[in-house]
This record gives structure tokens, C-alpha cells and sequence, in this order.
């Protein structure tokens, strides 16, 4: 069990400490809303989990632009730990914005920009792990996919405009202003634990990457 | 030979092969004709309710066509290893791109040439009053189709399951040309009486600049080994 330590790994225990703290704070410590109560405490999880998906997004990109110009796998694999990372937090984000939508919009659903925009996300992100999934020799997998998370990232910017000229009835986007300061405070805590979480998770599913090619090349010779 | 000419040569031979053999033309003219008797079936007979959303109906019939057909765009080329022979070419190998989306486009357009009349009857709207804006319209929409198509066409050309993986990533990359396309034929059918579908013309042609250029900058990559 020596490798008990480097198996938790210390931005993995981080995150769990700053995640504890940032949901006792969240659930218990901040009050509730004046108008939409405790259902708003979900705003604790919705929020710093659409950023961080967006920072995985944006992670992809730069690995698929590196992978690209340089041809080192293990930008390859970095950018493809980071889309699965970021399904999950993508999808987290729709998750409990439909539950917080159902309460305070009164429905799960509204074809509101940013929630048609982070569906398209969802589906850019499903597009880029497929492309993976069905492209066999490792070089050409790496050098495929990188082109899609390109073009998935350049296409967001447009794909929000065309649907904020669409429709829109969502709340303006909360700026530090537009908030308390414990809220904000309580959002960035939980930003940063999801951060390291996302951080974390990455690393770990980019080694089993390279395990995974370095087997893979074993058995190729055997 | 010269860029320009390399792909007039491309768009002449792809154009000689469909004239002669008319294999994609007809074949997308009848499948658009059922997508918009389907969507009438589906809605009801309702003429009203139809016209009301004819640019929706119409737009998702070309989207639909053109998956068809883009998802054909390179395989004149895969018999006896066209493709290869195209990419050893010496210089850019963008002519391939260049050509096949001039190619593309000018299928998709003419089929459009018989899907707006058609729509027309069909759903007993007045077109010919408005043809130039919506003339100018579907070529800006088309452009947009057609240039994410053949780039996405190309990439998912040696993926396992390609026939599902190229709407896979087609559809969301098209969202905005088809909100475009939509909105702006629906208000230019209804007289256009607010100025709105400037707006969404410029949305048009942002996509077609932007996308026209990544995907040319990047198709290289696409297809090289």
C-alpha cells in the first residue's frame, strides 16, 4: 500500500476539503433566498459547475490547438480527460438547473439561450468522445478529434448569439454586482472545489490514458 | 495548375458525373418532396398552421437532403483511391475542399430551385413577390451548410458508424445557419415589416466567413496521412 498517498493524490484531498467546506457553507451557513428560498441553495452547485465546465471546454481546445502544432500525445490526452471530465459537469449543470427551473420557472424545460447553448455544448462534447470512440489507429483518433474540439469551441460564440437573437427570457447573467458578497464568496469557494475536483480527475484519467497506450502498445508487440 | 483551376476541374468533373448520371439529383429531389409531405402529415391539414411554419418545414427538408448528399460528397472519389491520388497532388490540397464545397453548394441550390415552388404550392404561399431577398437568403444559408457539411464530410469519411457520426456533429454546428435561414425567410414571407431579417442575414453571413475560413485553414489536417 505504498501507493496509497499518490493514490488520493493531494489536489484530490484538497478538493474534498474545500468541497466539505464550500457545501456546509452553502447548505448551512448563507441564508435563503428572500425570494426563491431554499431552492436557491442549488445555485451553489449549478453555478460554479457551468464555469467549470466551461474551463474544461475551453481546456480542450487548447489541447487539441497544442496537439495540433506540436503532435504530443499527451496533449491529446489531457484534452480527451478533460471532455470527459466535462460531460460530467456539463451535465451536472443542466441536471440541477432543470430541478432549480421546475420550482421557479415552473417548468424543467425553456428554450432560454443559455440553456439551448449548453445543450449544444453537451452535444459538441458527445461528438468530440464519439469521434474517439470510433476512429481505431491512436494518431489519427488524436488528430480527428482535435479538429472537432476546435471547431466546437470556435462554433459557441455563434451558436449563442444566433440563439440570444432567438429568444430569451433568462435572467441576465449574475455579475458580481447583481449579487451578495457571501453568495459570490460561497459561489468562488465552490468554483475553486470543483476546480481541483476537475483538476483532479483530469490528471487521473490522462494517466490511465497512458497506461492504457502503453498496453496497448505491449500487446501490439507480443 | 493553379489553385482556381484545380478546382474548377473538381466542380467540372463532379458536375459531369451527376449530369450523366443523375444519381445524387433525383434521389435528394424525391426525398425532400417526402420530408415536407411527412411534416404535413404529421401536423394535419391545417394550411394556416402550415404556412405559418413553411420556412421551419422548408429548411429542415434541406438540412435533411443535404445530410444525404454531403454524406456522398467524397464517394466518387473512394473507388481505385481517388482520394489519395487527389491528396498527393503536390501544393495545398485545399483545392479538394474548395471544390467539393463548390459542388455541394450548387446541388443543394438546385434543388432548392424546385423545393421553394414546391413549398409554395404545397403550402399556398406567395414566394414570387419576395424571390430576390429569398433567392439571396438561400445561398447565404446553403453557403453555410455546405461549408461546415463537406469539412465535417471529410473528417468522419474514415470513422466506423460515419453515417451517424456525421449528423452527429453536422446538426449542432448547424444551428446557427438554420435559425439564420429560418427566421429570415419566415420574415421576409410575412413582409419583412420590422427590418428583422437584416438581422439575421448578418448572422449568415458571420457563420459562412467564419466557418468558411476555419474549415479551409484547417481541412489539411483533416485528411492528411
Amino acid at each position: 500500500m505504498g501507493r496509497g498517498a499518490s493514490f488520493i493524490g493531494w489536489p484530490g484531498a484538497l478538493a474534498l476539503v474545500v468541497m466539505a467546506v464550500g457545501s456546509f457553507i452553502g447548505l448551512f451557513v448563507v441564508g435563503a433566498d428572500v425570494e426563491m428560498g431554499e431552492v436557491q441553495r442549488l445555485m451553489y452547485v449549478h453555478v460554479p459547475a457551468a464555469w467549470t465546465a466551461f474551463v474544461a471546454f475551453f481546456a480542450v481546445f487548447i489541447g487539441s490547438v497544442l496537439y495540433l502544432v506540436q503532435r504530443d500525445e499527451r496533449a491529446d490526452r489531457v484534452a480527451a480527460s478533460a471532455a470527459e471530465v466535462g460531460v460530467v459537469f456539463i451535465s451536472l449543470t443542466l441536471a440541477t438547473g432543470m430541478l432549480w427551473g421546475k420550482p421557479t420557472w415552473g417548468v424543467w424545460w425553456t428554450w432560454d439561450p443559455r440553456l439551448t447553448t449548453t445543450a449544444l455544448l453537451l452535444a459538441v462534447f458527445v461528438g468530440y468522445l464519439a469521434v474517439r470512440g470510433f476512429a481505431d489507429d491512436p494518431e489519427r483518433r488524436a488528430r480527428w478529434s482535435a479538429i472537432v474540439g476546435i471547431l466546437g469551441f470556435v462554433q459557441v460564440p455563434i451558436v449563442y448569439l444566433s440563439v440570444v437573437w432567438w429568444r430569451s427570457i433568462h435572467q441576465p447573467p449574475s455579475s458580481p454586482r447583481s449579487v451578495s458578497s457571501d453568495i459570490l464568496g460561497t459561489w468562488m469557494l465552490n468554483f475553486a472545489a470543483f476546480l481541483l475536483v476537475f483538476a483532479w480527475l483530469t490528471a487521473r484519467r490522462a494517466r490511465a490514458a497512458r497506461l492504457e497506450a502503453e498496453l496497448e502498445t505491449r500487446m501490439a508487440y507480443d | 495548375m493553379a489553385m482556381p483551376g484545380r478546382v474548377a476541374a473538381i466542380v467540372w468533373k463532379d458536375l459531369l458525373i451527376e449530369v450523366r448520371t443523375k444519381a445524387s439529383f433525383h434521389s435528394m429531389l424525391a426525398f425532400s418532396a417526402l420530408v415536407l409531405f411527412v411534416f404535413s402529415f404529421a401536423i394535419g391539414p391545417d394550411t394556416p398552421l402550415l404556412r405559418r411554419i413553411a420556412a421551419g418545414l422548408l429548411w429542415v427538408a434541406i438540412v435533411f437532403t443535404g445530410l444525404l448528399s454531403l454524406s456522398r460528397t467524397y464517394q466518387s472519389e473512394e473507388a481505385a483511391g481517388g482520394l489519395e491520388g487527389l491528396r498527393m497532388a503536390p501544393g495545398d490540397p485545399r483545392f479538394i475542399y474548395l471544390g467539393k464545397l463548390a459542388g455541394n453548394l450548387l446541388l443543394l441550390l438546385a434543388l432548392e430551385v424546385v423545393l421553394f415552388p414546391a413549398a409554395a404550392v404545397l403550402f399556398q404561399i406567395e414566394m414570387l413577390p419576395h424571390a430576390l431577398p429569398l433567392a439571396g437568403i438561400a445561398l447565404l444559408g446553403t453557403l453555410g451548410i455546405s461549408t461546415a457539411g463537406t469539412f465535417y464530410a471529410a473528417l468522419t469519411l474514415h470513422l466506423r458508424a460515419r453515417e451517424i457520426m456525421l449528423p452527429l456533429l453536422l446538426i449542432p454546428a448547424l444551428v446557427p445557419p438554420l435559425l439564420g435561414a429560418v427566421n429570415a425567410t419566415q420574415l421576409v414571407l410575412d413582409g419583412n415589416p420590422f427590418g428583422d431579417a437584416a438581422l439575421w442575414v448578418r448572422l449568415l453571413v458571420a457563420y459562412d466567413v467564419v466557418f468558411f475560413v476555419v474549415c479551409t485553414w484547417l481541412f489539411p489536417l483533416a485528411v492528411e496521412d
